[in-house]
C-alpha cells in the first residue's frame, strides 16, 4: 500500500452532481489498490466529467475534446509503470471522440476509461448527447430529440473490448468496486457510469436510475459475448449494472516487438552504433 | 553532368531499374540525383524517373536529356522532343522511331530467350552502364540489395548480355569517393529523427509523406520506436503528444491536408508546452489537390496554424543534407524549448533520391526528457515564470512531484484559472521563448556573386534548381546573381537578407506556389519587398534552367 493520500479539493460542480460520488469512489478505489498518486496519470479531454483530474491530487493531462483517448494510450506506451485513468463525459467519448473510443477498444492498450454518462450535455448547458433519450426537448432539439440514442455497451462489445462495465453513481459502493476491477484489469477497460445532471436532464433523474438499476450477481457469466450482448440491450425499465463483459485479450504492449522487452519506452537507451548501421544500409 | 530519363509503363519495374541505377552509380563515385514522376495510380499511365549523375553535388533535376531509357513507344513520343543532339535514345529494335540518336537493342526478343520478359530492364541496364564505360565488377553487391538470392545469377546474366549489346561512348569520370550514402528525402529525415532519439512515431498514412511512415516501421523494432498507425490524423498528433507528455521524444507526420485536422493538437502542443515536431510533406492543394506532385503553399498556413498565439517554429528542409540533420535538431529545439516545431518538406524533396556523405552523429546533440534534474517533493512548478520562459519539465511518474499539462489557461502549477494577471504573465512567459529561440536561428545559405545586382529568395526543395540557376546566368554576362535559400524560415532570419537586399538592385522571389508566400512572409516581417516573381504552381518542380529562362524573359 502506497503512503501517500489521494487528496481532493473543491470543485466547480453543481451540487447534487453524480460527479461528487464518481470522484469519492475513484480516490477510494485508488487508495485500496495502493496507488502512489506520482505514478498515476489523469487524463481527460473537455467535459464537466473532464475536470476530475483538476480535483485530485495526480499527474493530470487535461487536452482537447474527445481526444482524451489517444493522449492516455500513448502516455501508456511511452511509460507502462503510469496507472493511466481517463475521465470523460458522454459527449467527450461517444460523440467528438467517437473514433478514437472505436479504435482504441481495438488497439487495447492497458489503460482504465470511465465515462460519465449523464445523457446530456452539462458544460454547454443541456444539449442532447450521442445517449440523450428520444423526444427530450432542449434548446437545440426544439422538437425533441428525433436521434436513437447510441447503445455504449453493445458498441463496446462487438468493437471487442475485453472489459466492458456499467455503473450507477449512486451505488458508491458497487461503484467502487467495479472501478477498481476495471483498474486492474491488464487491457483497455471501460466503465459506462449512469449518472444524473441536475440542472440540464430532467427526464434520466437520480429516482430515475435508482429504480432501474440492478446489480449482476455470480449467477451471471461475464465471458459470455452474446448473454453480454443480451444485457447490455437491457436498458428501459430494468438496467443491469456490474461487469457485462470480460475477456482476456493480448494487450497492446504484449503485441508490441519495441515494448515487449519490458523496458518502459522512456527509458530506453541511445544506441549510435544501431544508428550508424541504420546509415550505412544506404551505402 | 549527364540527365537520363527511364520511361515506360506503371509495373514495368521503372523505379526498381532507375533505384539499381542509382545505388551502381554511386557505388563508383558518382553523385547521383533521381527523382520519379508518375501518376496517382498503381499500373498504367506514363511513369518516368529522371536520373542525373554528375561528378559534383547535384540536388535538382534537368530536362535537357543526354539519355532516354525507353521501356514503351510513348517514353520516346513524350521526350524524344526533351533529348539534347548528341544524346541517345536506348530502346528496343521493335520501335519503329527513326532517329539517329536510336541504339535499338533486342531487349525484348532477349529477355524472352533468357526466360522472363521482365529481365528487358537488367538487359537495358547493362547496355546503358557498359554505355557509361562500367563494368559490373560491383554489380553483385548491388543487386543483392535489391533481388532475391535465387536470382541473382540470371539478372547478372541478363546485365551480361546487355554490357555486349553496345559499345562505351562516355570516359568516366566519378570520383574517388565512393563512400557515399544513396536515400530519399523522406528516408532521410526518418534517418535524422532516429539519430535524434525518437521514441515515438504516429501518423496516419498520406502520400507524400508515407514513406516515412514506412521507413519508421521498418526499423522501429531495432532501433526501439514504436511506430503506430493511427485512427486519423487527430488521434495522430494526440498520441505524440501524449507520448512526448510522458517523455518519449515523439514525432508525427502527413501532407497539408493531414495537417488540417492536426491544427487544433497543434495549439495544445504550444500551450501546455509539450516539445512536439511535425512533418508537412506538402503536395499541390487545396484539398487533394495532385496526391502525387510537388508545392510549396502551406508556408503561410503552418505559420498561423491554430487559434490563439503560441511560439513555433518552422523549419524548410532543402535538401537530403538537411532533410537529415535538420530533422534531427527540430526535435532537439522542440525538447529544449518545449514548442511544437514543424519541418515543411515537398514530394519533390520526400520522393526524389541523393547520393550524400554518410551522416555524422557527431554533429548531431540533442536534449533527453529524463535530463532534466527532479526537484524536493512539493516544490515543483511546472509552469514557473523564467527570464527565458523555459520552464523545468519533469516526467510524470519520474519525479516525486505532480506533472500537469492542461489546454485552459494555467497557474505556474497547472491549475485552470481565470485570472486576467496570471494569463498575461503566462502569454508572456510562453511568448518569450521565440526571443530566445531567435538567437539560435540559422541564417539562409547565401551562394552567387559576393555583391549581386539581382539577389534570388527561395526556401525549402528549390535549393537546387536556384543554385543551378544562379551557377548558369553568372556564366552569361555582366549582371551578376547570388541568392539567399531558407532553411529556418519562422521565426524569419533577418541578417544576412537585410545586408544583402540593401545591396542588390531587385530581389526576385522563386517559389514553388501561386502566391508568393516566403515575398509576403518577408515584407511582412521585415518591410522588403521582391519586384519580381518566378512562381510556379502547376505541381512539377521547376529546374534551374527553367529558373534562369524566366529570369531572363521576365526579369533582367
Amino acid at each position: 500500500m502506497s503512503e501517500k493520500k489521494f487528496e481532493t479539493r473543491e470543485t466547480a460542480w453543481c451540487p447534487g452532481c453524480g460527479n461528487f460520488n464518481i470522484l469519492d469512489s475513484l480516490k477510494t478505489a485508488l487508495e485500496e489498490l495502493g496507488k502512489d498518486p506520482y505514478e498515476v496519470l489523469m487524463v481527460a479531454g473537455i467535459g464537466q466529467a473532464a475536470k476530475l483530474p483538476q480535483y485530485i491530487s495526480a499527474n493530470q493531462f487535461c487536452g482537447l475534446h474527445g481526444r482524451a483517448l489517444p493522449a492516455a494510450v500513448a502516455a501508456k506506451i511511452a511509460n507502462d509503470r503510469l496507472t493511466v485513468i481517463v475521465n470523460s463525459g458522454d459527449g467527450d467519448t461517444y460523440g467528438e471522440g467517437g473514433n478514437h473510443f472505436l479504435h482504441n477498444i481495438r488497439r487495447n492498450v492497458n489503460i482504465t476509461h470511465f465515462v460519465h454518462d449523464n445523457q446530456i450535455y452539462g458544460l454547454t448547458k443541456g444539449q442532447a448527447s450521442p445517449t440523450s433519450v428520444k423526444g427530450i426537448v432542449t434548446e437545440v432539439q426544439v422538437n425533441g430529440n428525433t436521434t436513437t440514442p447510441l447503445n455504449p455497451m453493445m458498441l463496446a462489445i462487438a468493437a471487442g473490448a475485453g472489459f466492458v462495465g456499467r455503473a450507477f453513481s449512486g451505488r458508491k459502493e458497487h461503484l467502487t468496486a467495479i472501478m477498481k476491477q476495471a483498474i486492474e484489469f491488464d487491457g483497455y477497460a471501460m466503465v459506462d457510469i449512469l449518472q444524473p445532471c441536475v440542472s440540464f436532464n430532467k427526464i434520466n433523474t437520480f429516482a430515475y436510475y435508482n429504480q432501474r438499476v440492478y446489480e449482476l450477481d455470480e449467477t451471471y457469466d461475464p465471458s459470455n459475448k452474446l448473454a453480454a450482448m443480451e444485457k447490455a440491450m437491457e436498458f428501459d425499465e430494468k438496467i443491469p449494472i456490474g461487469v457485462l463483459y470480460r475477456e482476456d485479450r493480448p494487450t497492446f504492449h504484449k503485441n508490441n516487438v519495441v515494448l515487449q522487452s519490458g523496458i518502459p519506452l522512456l527509458e530506453r537507451t541511445y544506441d549510435p552504433a544501431v544508428v550508424n548501421r541504420l546509415i550505412h544500409e544506404f551505402a | 553532368m549527364y540527365n537520363i530519363l527511364i520511361g515506360g509503363a506503371a509495373g514495368q519495374g521503372i523505379e526498381t531499374t532507375a533505384a539499381i541505377l542509382q545505388k551502381f552509380f554511386t557505388n563508383s563515385g558518382y553523385h547521383v540525383f533521381a527523382v520519379r514522376d508518375f501518376m496517382s495510380r498503381v499500373r498504367g499511365g506514363h511513369n518516368f524517373t529522371l536520373l542525373r549523375i554528375s561528378k559534383d553535388n547535384v540536388y535538382s533535376h534537368s530536362l535537357k536529356l543526354d539519355g532516354i531509357v525507353a521501356f514503351n513507344e510513348e517514353t520516346v513520343q513524350l521526350h524524344l522532343p526533351e533529348l539534347k543532339p548528341d544524346g541517345f535514345l536506348l530502346c528496343d529494335s521493335t520501335y519503329t522511331v527513326e532517329d539517329n540518336r536510336k541504339i535499338a537493342i533486342n531487349m525484348v526478343a532477349l529477355s524472352k530467350e533468357l526466360g522472363n520478359p521482365r529481365f528487358a530492364g537488367m538487359i537495358a541496364m547493362g547496355a546503358l552502364l557498359k554505355l557509361f564505360g562500367e563494368d559490373l565488377s560491383h554489380a553483385d553487391k548491388v543487386l543483392r540489395q535489391f533481388i532475391k538470392e535465387q536470382f541473382v545469377e540470371s539478372n547478372m546474366l541478363a546485365l551480361n548480355r546487355g554490357q555486349e549489346l553496345v559499345e562505351s561512348r562516355i570516359v568516366p569520370f566519378g570520383s574517388k569517393d565512393k563512400d557515399k550514402i544513396i536515400l530519399s528525402g523522406n528516408q532521410a529525415l526518418a534517418l535524422g529523427a532516429i539519430a535524434a532519439g525518437l521514441r515515438f512515431y504516429s501518423a496516419y498514412p498520406m502520400s507524400p509523406s508515407t514513406t516515412i511512415l514506412e521507413y519508421l516501421a521498418s526499423k522501429g523494432d531495432a532501433a526501439g520506436i514504436v511506430v503506430e498507425q493511427a485512427e486519423d490524423e487527430i488521434a495522430a498528433i494526440n498520441m505524440a503528444i501524449g507520448a512526448s507528455f510522458a517523455g518519449a521524444p515523439a514525432m508525427t507526420g502527413t501532407s497539408g491536408g493531414g495537417f488540417c485536422l492536426k491544427v487544433e493538437a497543434l495549439g495544445l502542443s504550444g500551450m501546455a508546452e509539450i516539445p512536439l515536431v511535425v512533418v508537412d510533406v506538402q503536395r499541390p492543394g487545396p484539398v487533394t489537390g495532385l496526391p502525387t506532385r510537388t508545392e510549396q503553399s502551406d508556408l503561410k498556413f503552418v505559420i498561423s496554424a491554430s487559434q490563439g498565439e503560441f511560439p513555433r517554429m518552422v523549419i524548410a528542409l532543402r535538401n537530403h543534407t538537411d532533410a537529415f540533420y535538420q530533422t534531427a535538431r527540430a526535435l532537439d529545439i522542440a525538447e529544449r524549448y518545449q514548442i511544437p516545431v514543424i519541418i515543411l518538406s515537398d514530394q519533390y524533396l520526400g520522393d526524389s533520391t541523393a547520393s550524400v556523405e554518410p551522416y555524422d552523429l557527431s554533429k548531431i546533440k540533442v536534449m533527453r526528457p529524463l535530463d532534466v534534474e527532479d526537484v524536493a517533493e512539493g516544490e515543483y512548478l511546472r509552469f514557473r515564470y523564467t527570464e527565458n520562459g523555459i520552464s523545468p519539465r519533469l516526467i510524470p511518474g519520474k519525479t516525486k512531484n505532480f506533472v500537469t499539462a492542461d489546454s485552459d489557461e494555467h497557474d505556474e502549477f497547472g491549475r485552470i484559472t481565470e485570472d486576467a494577471e496570471v494569463r498575461t504573465r503566462m502569454m508572456d512567459k510562453r511568448m518569450s521563448k521565440l526571443e530566445s529561440l531567435k538567437l539560435e536561428l540559422q541564417e539562409p545559405e547565401y551562394v552567387g556573386a559576393e555583391d549581386c545586382d539581382t539577389l534570388i529568395v527561395g526556401w525549402g526543395s528549390t535549393y537546387g534548381p536556384i543554385i543551378e540557376a544562379v551557377s548558369l546566368l553568372n556564366q552569361e554576362g555582366s549582371e551578376k546573381f547570388g541568392a539567399l535559400l531558407f532553411g529556418d524560415i519562422y521565426p524569419l532570419p533577418q541578417r544576412l537578407l537585410k545586408e544583402k537586399a540593401s545591396i542588390a538592385k531587385r530581389i526576385v522571389n522563386v517559389e514553388q506556389n501561386a502566391t508568393g508566400q516566403l515575398a509576403d512572409l518577408i515584407r511582412e516581417q521585415t518591410g522588403i519587398r521582391c519586384w519580381e516573381s518566378i512562381l510556379k504552381y502547376d505541381g512539377r518542380q521547376i529546374s534551374g534552367e527553367e529558373i534562369a529562362d524566366r529570369i531572363r524573359r521576365e526579369v533582367v
